[in-house]
């Protein structure tokens, strides 16, 4: 049964993956390309971990973790980008 | 795997592909930034939360031993997520909304931080800091 389930969670989050595609190419703004790469490295976090639990093996936390810190850090330097003309200042 | 413990590992899998669905559909349904940025919050907390605790549980079942390294990546993601929201919200103001139409006046020496981070002309918040000191 977890495989059933395992197959209804990889095409969601597939789907949602492709609506954030979407707002990355088209959105408006800046800001909503920030948002939608954001949410991408939410997407796939909750793909890394549905793929463990397909493989049963612990491995890709850690690549689930990096994934976390990562879009975070990217997400906050683009703002800040946007926002100060400099990252580290 | 007895099939009471697969099948709330299947519920909690359903139900955090189905937030991650509905956060993602909220982006390309809602019609500006700052509506938007409401939506992938449900994906980052229903949605990541309830696959993460399904393989919390999953590998609890499967390997026989307890472990929380699943709840770090649900910490970070709590703890980053509303950071987040606030900077892109601020970038998003900095670059589409007019200070002077779109927002109320501030009340305050200084204009909104986004836009007005140093101050009017000739006022110096130094002295504002040695009035509180004494």
């Amino acid at each position: 049964m977890i495989e059933y389930a395992l197959n209804f969670g990889f095409v969601c989050v597939a789907l949602a993956l492709l609506m954030n595609l979407y707002r990355l190419t088209v959105g408006p703004t800046t800001a909503d390309r920030v948002l939608a790469v954001d949410t991408m490295a939410i997407n796939g976090i909750a793909l890394l971990v549905l793929y463990g639990i397909g493989k049963a093996t612990a491995m890709y936390f850690e690549g689930a973790l990096l994934f976390a810190m990562f879009g975070f850090v990217s997400t906050v330097a683009y703002c800040k980008f946007v926002l100060r003309g400099d990252i580290i200042e | 795997m007895p099939f009471v413990v697969e099948l709330i590992i299947s519920l909690l899998i359903v139900i955090g592909g189905v937030f991650l669905l509905v956060g993602s559909f909220g982006m390309i349904k809602l019609r500006d930034l700052l509506p938007r940025l409401h939506a992938p919050t449900k994906a980052s907390t229903v949605g990541l939360g309830g696959v993460l605790i399904a393989s919390m549980l999953f590998f609890w079942v499967e390997r026989g031993h307890f472990t929380i390294h699943e709840l770090l990546i649900t910490l970070f993601i709590f703890l980053t997520a509303p950071i987040t929201a606030n900077l892109i919200a601020k970038a998003y103001m900095l670059l589409n909304v007019d200070p002077n139409k779109d927002l109320p006046p501030s009340n305050q020496n200084e204009g909104w931080a986004t836009f007005d981070p140093i101050g009017p002309e000739g006022y110096d918040p130094s002295e504002e800091y040695e009035e509180k000191e004494t």
